[in-house]
């Protein structure tokens, strides 16, 4: 009974400093573990702890909400644990054990439920008055990005018409103002949630939901598909970077424009390559590449992570993930693609020029 | 009682079957108890063993039976506690991490944690209520074996390694055809609409039992707490479980048939399978700890020397708290996209239900508080549970606030939040309770030492394993992934929950050790070893066959305390009361005032249960394996075994004539304290099981029509597509039907005359346009241009229709029945319960029609002229 207070406070202190005492670089399954993610993401050793921090107005009233109604319940847990022991360890007088009382109590049950009522109640307005600040962004959105969830990975659509160009599993949006996301999904229910920027949503085929963000300062902020959508839900990240206006507008600049002409022999014969074995599920713009089941790879080598926010976008690791695709995320819907090391060699030449 | 109207005394001359009940008392070894004691003792062996309709036997199994899937279900946990012990873990692959994640939560859910609160209760309420058995014996026995084969045909999947896979939830479109093409949805749910009648067809009986198996002066101020929880769970089931059997059913249909209901591509909604489910499953979370609540309720006062303070608002809080559980289902859906005005309500319902809950925390503290604890393994259990349920409550406070649960769902925060109020709502008081009452169940006491070494292991890895994952939650961790990766923060503690998780098995698997040693070797106990108040305590331990060899006399809530707390109020009569000795007997009273009604005959043990637990689940099975061949046999072979149980037998007094023995001259039959013997007329406990029926099978029709409007209200095509049905054609069936309940009406008044053919001819009449609704509806049918898998309009008209003509079918073979039953004399003005039940049920699919008549006929040209 009484080691019950001692772990809630233990156990607080523990995870407001928790470290990564514990991960092991183990080679895995054949392949090197700096496939994974690096320890330091973005900086941050907590990237979806939405409870420490908040980086925009879609999220500091929740985080508020979310410490004080934390600090009411943890106080109400104290209140009662006190009460369960005073209540069974107080001094009475001593008494044949066969004799019953009657009487009293019924003074806790009004003066409690009342105490109860009242924060209740509180907490209810409270919490509406949030949800009303954060249903809806503080002015109109800036802009507006579709972003469609696939079995496990995110397409990002900016513009339309003739600036419309796609992206995926890394959205950039400019620093300061409220961006309008629509959400779709192309086969199951998944979920957008990017839990430093805002709350989640569902994201449902056949409906189009609505989620706004705003970041108000620059960085990198972790994103994750909260709704079990299948085998690799676990492995269905993305990044959102926010950036400075100017940085914001090079960027999109930048990806609308088409792939490069391979410039060595090497890369057009790895260019050759990826049509025959490759474009039957991605696009490049600006080549004959135009499949649409997988994502747009036409600036693939400018995103910092592939595969959904699970490997590292080196050289290397781009190719183990060619290679060993179902090692890494067994049951993706892309198979290993078989290559001999001279084909390897000229896809990757051909890869490195798709920035 | 003459209060009750039973015409059949009026008729003069005529004989009534009717006795006054003796009054006496039957000492212990007498050789009226040892008759008693034949008369109600099953047989032995393994025939006894099928055929039981013991509710104490029952009670068992379903508590030995839950206690299997927890055992079971927690190994499920702890593979999944070794996985995710560490980042990037490879001991399971992804589908293998999937099956176990649902079949956890699918065993937890549902094959423990109401079942063996089912248990509890079916073996206490009677000996509670002062009663001989449940109000239905046969139909308590056949939830039993439902429980266990809709168990097993879930975990046939395993061995195959076809286990349902998409989560307990099962969203679609992940869950559909599509997406999942093996077995393992079909199975999933298959085995929960088998579940479903298990749990339907007990919550009946308790209503049922509660409204007319009590002693007399057993008022509901008087009621024990745990009788007040599963009383109030058993309603809300008949109007939740309907939702979750139609919601598989449904999907059931889309993946085997071809239907639309949640095919995205032909304007099915997604969103509708979490409607159904969650409309469902949150009533059901609060089905699986009431009467656990009520365990607490009951069996904490004892250790505190007093009774419960705040009875009367512990009980108010109980129904309080189901029924604001039936709006609050969309808190499960505040990331869906629905309105914020919407989530406004659904939030603030969702944080103001802990307010009765605040009065029961409360008044558990107050008893303690006031009262003088003793120590015990159960208190500790109970005790304990006090807090768990507050840090459970809390952290679902937190949930409930809308724009945090947009933080907090999908995260484990939810896991941490939903076990602290599983195990700490339900588990703790079951263990607690399982050694409470061990001495009724067995007869011997749990070693208390071993207990206690047992409930601080629990008690301790309990908090270890679970408290950690708030703050993995908060730290961002999602839900149902196999792996995370490094430099999340969630190592530490994964870790220390795997390693908190293996020492909560350890002690539940010390807690069932403990059980089954002291089943054989524990002390053996009186009858009343903790000085309890309730009346369970005032028979043997265990109790004899019979329960009560003389029906009690309540005059008070705390009858073994009465001499103590009243010494000079008035005292339960305990040794003196009713016999009702002449066969297996038990009492019926009025539902409401409580008064005698009627003398109930009690069915020996009986095969029917069993078998028809059997050919249903063949049914089911012959479903998943898609062979019509097999199906329509096991269906035949269900029908046969349904039609023989309820065939009127004499031994029941079910039909006239009664044995010569069994007759009483009309004059003493007219004393006011003769009562009807046999469930008969006016008095028949059918009829309250019919009209539950009635209940559940309208909601069922209900959220069929929720289905309709609501795809209706999603679409952007145009509803119907192809043309609106033709309202002449619908409101000549609409007359059709309705004449036949008119017909099967008279039939019944004419039967209380006792002019027999008079009532058969009504009957043949109501029978015929009964059967002419089939065929116009058929034809109508045939003249539809598209058909059930023609799109989604197509789907939900033809399965709604389609339901309500399998109701129809299943209506005119008990109207066939019936005219059989009335052609071979069964029936005379007293004996006639099975007309006025099928007559009831008829009634019912006409009035239904009317609704769907309105919904499908009428809105589509109204709305049309908006």
């Amino acid at each position: 009974m009484s080691s019950a207070p001692r772990l809630t406070a233990r156990s607080a202190r523990c995870g407001l400093a928790l470290t990564i005492a514990l991960a092991h670089d183990k080679a895995r399954a054949g392949f090197d573990a700096t496939a994974h993610v690096a320890t330091s993401l973005a900086g941050t050793q907590t990237p979806l702890a939405y409870f420490l921090h908040s980086k925009g107005p879609a999220t500091e009233p929740v985080l508020y909400l979310g410490w004080i109604l934390a600090a009411i319940c943890t106080a109400v847990c104290a209140i009662i644990t006190v009460m369960l022991i005073i209540g069974m360890f107080r001094r009475r007088k001593p008494e044949d054990p066969r004799s019953l009382s009657t009487e009293g109590g019924t003074s806790f049950v009004y003066v409690g439920t009342a105490i109860s009522t009242v924060a209740l109640l509180g907490i209810t307005v409270y919490m509406l008055v949030v949800l009303a600040r954060v249903a809806q962004p503080p002015n109109e959105p800036a802009m507006t990005v579709t972003v469609t969830a696939y079995d496990w990975w995110w397409k990002v659509d900016y513009g339309d018409g003739p600036s419309h160009f796609s992206s995926a599993n890394e959205l950039h949006i400019p620093v300061g103002v409220p961006v309008l996301i629509l959400l779709k999904s192309a086969d199951v229910i998944h979920a957008f949630w990017v839990p430093e920027l805002s709350g989640k949503t569902q994201a449902i085929p056949g409906v189009t939901n609505r989620q706004w963000i705003q970041a108000d300062r620059p960085g990198v902020f972790r994103g994750q598909c909260t709704q079990y959508c299948g085998l690799q839900h676990a492995h269905m990240a993305f990044e959102v970077y926010a950036q400075p206006h100017t940085d914001f507008e090079h960027w999109i600049a930048a990806q609308r424009m088409p792939a490069p002409v391979p410039a060595n022999a090497q890369a057009a014969r790895g260019a050759t390559l990826f049509e025959k074995r490759c474009a039957g599920c991605h696009t490049v713009r600006g080549t004959r590449s135009a499949g649409v089941q997988a994502p747009d790879l036409t600036h693939v080598r400018s995103r910092r992570l592939i595969a959904a926010g699970t490997v590292a976008n080196s050289p290397e690791s781009l190719m183990q993930w060619v290679q060993h695709v179902q090692e890494i995320k067994p049951g993706a819907l892309m198979p290993d693609m078989k290559l001999s090391p001279a084909e390897a060699g000229d896809l990757s030449a051909y890869l490195a020029t798709l920035r | 009682m003459s209060a009750t109207s039973d015409r059949s005394v009026v008729q003069s001359g005529r004989v009534a079957f009717r006795r006054e009940p003796e009054y006496g008392s039957v000492p212990e070894g007498s050789d009226a108890e040892k008759r008693l004691r034949e008369i109600w003792e099953g047989e032995s062996g393994w025939r006894g063993f099928f055929t039981t309709v013991d509710h104490k036997k029952i009670g068992l199994r379903y508590i030995v039976t839950a206690f299997a899937f927890l055992l079971i279900g927690g190994v499920e946990a702890l593979l999944m506690r070794l996985q995710l012990a560490r980042p990037n873990e490879t001991l399971l692959s992804p589908e293998q991490y999937a099956q176990l994640f649902t079949m956890h939560g699918v065993t937890m859910i549902f094959l423990y944690a109401l079942p063996v609160l089912s248990g509890f209760a079916n073996f206490l309420w009677p000996l509670m209520l002062g009663s001989r058995d449940m109000a239905f014996p046969r139909l308590n026995a056949l939830s039993y074996w439902l429980f266990l084969f809709a168990g097993l045909f879930l975990y046939c999947s395993f061995p195959f390694g076809e286990a349902p896979n998409a989560g307990w939830f099962n969203y679609v479109p992940f869950s559909s055809l599509e997406y999942n093409r093996g077995p393992n949805i079909d199975v999933y749910s298959l085995g929960m609409v088998l579940l479903g009648i298990s749990t339907t067809v007990g919550a009946v009986n308790f209503v049922v039992t509660l409204f007319r198996m009590r002693a007399v002066g057993m008022s509901v101020d008087r009621l024990p707490i745990i009788v007040w929880g599963t009383l109030t769970i058993s309603f809300a089931n008949l109007f939740a479980v309907p939702s979750v059997s139609l919601a598989f059913l449904l999907l059931w249909m889309d993946r085997n048939v071809g239907t639309h209901f949640f095919d995205v591509a032909a304007d099915g909604r997604p969103l509708l399978w979490q409607h159904l489910f969650w409309m469902f499953a949150h009533p059901w979370v609060y089905v699986v700890v009431l009467p656990a609540m009520g365990i607490v309720s009951d069996a904490l006062p004892t250790f505190c020397r007093r009774p419960l303070v705040a009875y009367a608002a512990v009980a108010m809080s109980t129904v309080a708290t189901m029924i604001i559980g039936f709006e609050v289902w969309i808190h499960h859906m505040f990331a869906t996209g629905i309105a914020p005005l919407a989530l406004a309500f659904f939030g603030a319902a969702s944080v103001l239900i802990s307010i009765p809950s605040a009065v029961a925390v409360f008044a558990w503290i107050a008893t303690i508080w006031m009262g003088r604890p003793v120590f015990t393994v159960p208190f500790l259990y109970f005790a304990s549970f006090v807090l768990m349920f507050v840090i459970g409550g809390v952290s679902g406070v937190m949930t409930a606030a809308v724009p945090l649960d947009w933080q907090l769902n999908e995260t484990y925060f939810i896991v941490a939040h939903l076990h602290y109020v599983l195990l700490g709502i339900n588990v703790f008081p079951v263990l607690g309770g399982i050694t409470y009452w061990f001495p009724k169940f067995t007869g011997r006491l749990m070693n208390e030492r071993f207990g206690k070494i047992a409930f601080w292991i629990v008690f301790i890895g309990f908090n270890v394993g679970f408290f950690p994952m708030h703050i993995s939650g908060l730290l961002g961790m999602p839900r149902r992934v196999y792996t995370y990766p490094e430099g999340m923060g969630w190592d530490t503690s994964n870790l220390v929950t795997t390693i908190g998780s293996f020492l909560l098995g350890i002690g539940i698997v010390l807690f069932a050790i403990n059980a089954l040693l002291s089943a054989r070797r524990g002390s053996k106990a009186p009858p009343n070893p903790w000085d309890a108040s309730g009346l369970e305590w005032s028979v043997s331990s265990p109790p004899p066959p019979y329960n009560f060899a003389v029906l009690p006399i309540i005059e008070s809530r705390h009858p073994m305390w009465e001499d103590r707390i009243q010494p000079t109020g008035r005292r339960s009569h305990l040794k003196e009361g009713y016999l009702l000795h002449h066969g297996r007997e038990a009492l019926g009273v009025h539902p409401f005032s409580g008064k005698p009604d009627v003398i109930l005959k009690m069915p020996d043990d009986a095969w029917s249960p069993f078998l028809l637990g059997v050919f249903a689940a063949f049914m089911f099975l012959a479903l998943l394996l898609r062979s019509p061949s097999f199906t329509i046999i096991s269906f035949a072979a269900s029908g046969a075994t349904l039609i023989a149980w309820m065939w009127p037998r004499r031994s029941l007094a079910q039909r006239e004539p009664p044995t010569p023995k069994q007759v009483t001259a009309a004059p003493s039959a007219l004393k006011d304290d003769a009562l009807p013997v046999g469930s008969a007329g006016e008095h028949s406990g059918g009829w309250w099981g019919v009209l539950a029926l009635v209940a559940t099978e309208a909601s069922l029709f209900g959220y069929l029509l929720f289905s309709y409007f609501y795809s209706q209200s999603q679409t952007q095509l145009p509803w119907p597509p192809e043309g609106i049905p033709k309202i002449g054609v619908g409101a000549l069936s609409t007359g059709v039907l309705v004449l036949s309940s008119v017909f099967t009406w008279f039939s019944e008044r004419t039967l209380k005359k006792n002019k027999r053919w008079w009532a058969f001819a009504w009957l043949l009449v109501a029978i015929v346009l009964g059967t002419l609704f089939v065929g116009v509806q058929l034809k109508e049918w045939h003249n539809h241009p598209y058909g059930l898998t023609a799109h989604l309009y197509g789907s939900l008209y033809f399965t709604i229709t389609g339901f309500h003509l399998a109701h129809v079918l299943v209506g005119l073979v008990i109207l066939i029945l019936l005219a059989i039953w009335i052609a071979l004399g069964y029936f005379d003005e007293a004996r006639n319960a099975p007309m006025r039940i099928g007559g009831l049920y008829w009634h019912f699919v006409d009035v239904v029609w009317l609704f769907i008549f309105t919904a499908l006929y009428v809105t589509p040209i109204w709305l049309r002229g908006q």
